[in-house]
């Protein structure tokens, strides 16, 4: 059904970034704006949730070319989650922001950047069109690019030029699968590629572009073996920064990495195989580099990594119950990867240091601060009932069905390193007295001299990610009914297709 | 024609490739640029290249008879020659701004330890 409304996220981000960018020096007023622009994004974007779960897929064909010519726009289920995930996300940090990133940041434009990024995952979640995807990403990393570099001390430039490097690698690769697939099927709409790719004979030259897009994907979403410039960038920039990048990011690459391969390329036994062999060694290598590191955010980088193999796993299982278990954890992780970050940004306030040796005493000094960072961190690990269980049930169920026992044991690793990790953070930051410095001083504490409204700012984001989290957790029957909707659609993406090509084919 | 592109293309990947390879900054650079342009030359030439041939139809036709020149695959290489060029330059200044931050063009100098700011 064609709705132009459901480019509505997209275009509340644009003028966002645009009304901020007139308030160049007015940090004030581009904090209010890019608060009311969030909220304005999370009231549209829910509004095309309900529209699309209530009403079917909605398309837009852009200046009114007909689908396969044009260039489609396309809400389901699926986008439509990731949008109001991001949107939410996207709030947390436009509030945290406000106080977390320094002002001389927000003269150098901040906030349009940060909003024009969000414009470019709402783009990238809505296209229904290959090279339109590839068009969003770039948007995406240019805006990454200057998010990551903005304020030039060396470290940050120095992870800056690892992370522009492998993303204009991935694009280049990303770029020759879409050349080899408009060259073979001759067409970019992804609900036409889904039928031309089908109807191709030779087999091994659709794996083979398969594989580019692999490739292109899997290095924007650090998959093994190409995942070493997350790690080595993302602890770089501000909290407030990674947090988005850590949270939305990476999953837009998982994103596509769905689209591509529930939509194109339905996984046959070599790229599930691949896929599954690729989500081992990216849980292992996320595993051990997380278990080794002390600052808080450099673990937490990997342990994205571990995590991304959960849901490459779910990928490459195929199987109803597997794909759910996977667009759980999507869900689940988008929302506490950000929250952990800015988390780490907050005990950072908080103690002065990242490092977790040189902090500790946080318990007795914050107890309900505490208690709401535990409920975080032990989503993140998957306690139940929290949030980061009930996909894992998923995941490990389909691995018995399907007798995939190696990527269960990998899955079984990473999650108790991700307990140990958690509880070694735990440990040291929360329990730990605080070492004593040289001169008898304890931690430097940030927080405690600042105005209650401005304490509020910083915390608030954190709640609010919390709460959904725990909604997240403790409902998860309503989110499992959302995740099995869109595995539905996945599994017979006929109802796509009609939608967008407007046909009434029944299969 | 399609052969003499196919080597081209061919070598642009390759020398693309090797020179990513190195660990000079100024050849990481070249290195992305001619895999980009070695990415757009591969569109061209997957879009089946028709000599002199329109790529309209004749308003009084309905249905293309003849052989036509496809205009997707041009449209494709304008928006990514535009795309790698303004990641291009941002990739310069920054290279640039490396350079005079670290005083070194090995891309091995880069692991100044954690800074402890922000």
């Amino acid at each position: 059904m064609t709705d132009n409304t459901l480019i509505f996220p997209v275009i509340v981000q644009l003028f966002t970034a645009i009304t901020a960018l007139f308030f160049w020096r007015r940090t004030v007023s581009q904090r209010i704006i890019s608060i009311v622009g969030s909220l304005l994004t999370m009231a549209v974007s829910a509004h095309l949730f309900v529209k699309v779960w209530t009403g079917g897929i909605r398309t837009l064909q852009a200046a009114g070319w007909e689908a396969p010519f044009g260039i489609s726009f396309v809400a389901d289920v699926f986008s439509c989650s990731m949008v109001v995930l991001t949107s939410f996300s996207g709030l947390a940090v436009s509030v945290f922001s406000a106080t977390g990133i320094a002002r001389a940041r927000m003269l150098y434009g901040y906030f349009p950047i940060l909003h024009f990024l969000l414009m470019g995952l709402n783009g990238a979640f809505l296209t229904g069109d290959i090279f339109n995807l590839y068009v969003w990403f770039e948007v995406i990393i240019i805006a990454s690019f200057v998010l990551m570099t903005l304020g030039g001390r060396k470290a940050q430039i120095e992870g800056s030029v690892k992370y522009m490097a492998m993303n204009i690698l991935a694009s280049a690769f990303f770029l020759t699968g879409i050349g080899i697939l408009y060259g073979i099927t001759g067409t970019l709409n992804m609900a036409d590629l889904s039928l031309k790719v089908a109807a191709l004979e030779n087999r091994n030259l659709v794996d083979i572009t398969a594989v580019f897009f692999v490739i292109g994907f899997g290095i924007k979403s650090a998959v093994f073996p190409l995942y070493f410039w997350l790690p080595s960038s993302y602890h770089t920039p501000p909290s407030a920064v990674a947090a988005v990048f850590g949270g939305l990011l990476t999953k837009v690459g998982i994103y596509a990495l769905f689209r591509v391969f529930t939509l194109i390329f339905i996984p046959d036994t070599f790229l599930a195989t691949l896929l599954i062999a690729l989500a081992i060694l990216t849980i292992l290598t996320g595993t051990f580099g997380a278990v080794i590191k002390n600052n808080i955010r450099r673990m937490l980088s990997y342990l994205i990594v571990c995590h991304i193999g959960f849901m490459i796993g779910g990928l490459g299982m195929y199987s109803e119950i597997a794909l759910m278990g996977a667009l759980f954890y999507l869900f689940h992780d988008i929302l506490v990867k950000t929250n952990g970050f800015l988390i780490a940004g907050l005990i950072r306030k908080l103690r002065g240091t990242m490092n977790m040796e040189k902090s500790g005493g946080l318990y007795s000094d914050y107890p309900l601060l505490s208690l709401l960072m535990a409920l975080v961190l032990f989503s993140l690990v998957g306690i139940p009932p929290l949030s980061g269980f009930w996909p894992k049930i998923h995941l490990f169920r389909a691995g018995f069905e399907d007798g995939h026992y190696l990527l269960i044991g990998a899955i079984v690793i990473g999650s108790f390193a991700t307990l140990y990790v958690i509880a070694k953070l735990w440990a040291q930051v929360f329990w730990k007295n605080p070492p004593t410095g040289e001169n008898g001083e304890q931690v430097a504490d940030e927080f405690r001299p600042l105005h209650p409204f401005r304490k509020t700012l910083l915390v608030a984001p954190v709640a609010f990610l919390a709460a959904i989290t725990l909604y997240v957790g403790l409902g998860a029957e309503t989110v499992a009914l959302v995740v099995q909707h869109i595995v539905r659609e996945m599994k017979d993406p006929t109802p796509y297709i009609n939608a967008v090509l407007s046909l009434n084919v029944t299969p | 024609m399609e052969i003499v592109l196919i080597l081209l293309i061919g070598i642009l990947y390759a020398s693309g490739i090797f020179m990513l390879l190195r660990r000079s900054m100024v050849k990481l650079l070249i290195g992305l640029t001619l895999l980009g342009n070695g990415a757009n030359l591969l569109i061209f030439l997957l879009g089946r290249i028709t000599k002199g041939k329109p790529p309209v139809i004749d308003s009084a036709a309905k249905l293309f008879t003849d052989v036509y020149a496809d205009p997707v695959p041009q449209a494709l290489i304008l928006t990514a020659i535009v795309i790698s060029f303004g990641l291009q330059a941002f990739a310069i200044v920054l290279l640039k701004r490396v350079y005079v931050l670290v005083n070194s063009d090995d891309l091995d100098d880069l692991n100044t330890p954690e800074e402890e700011d922000i």
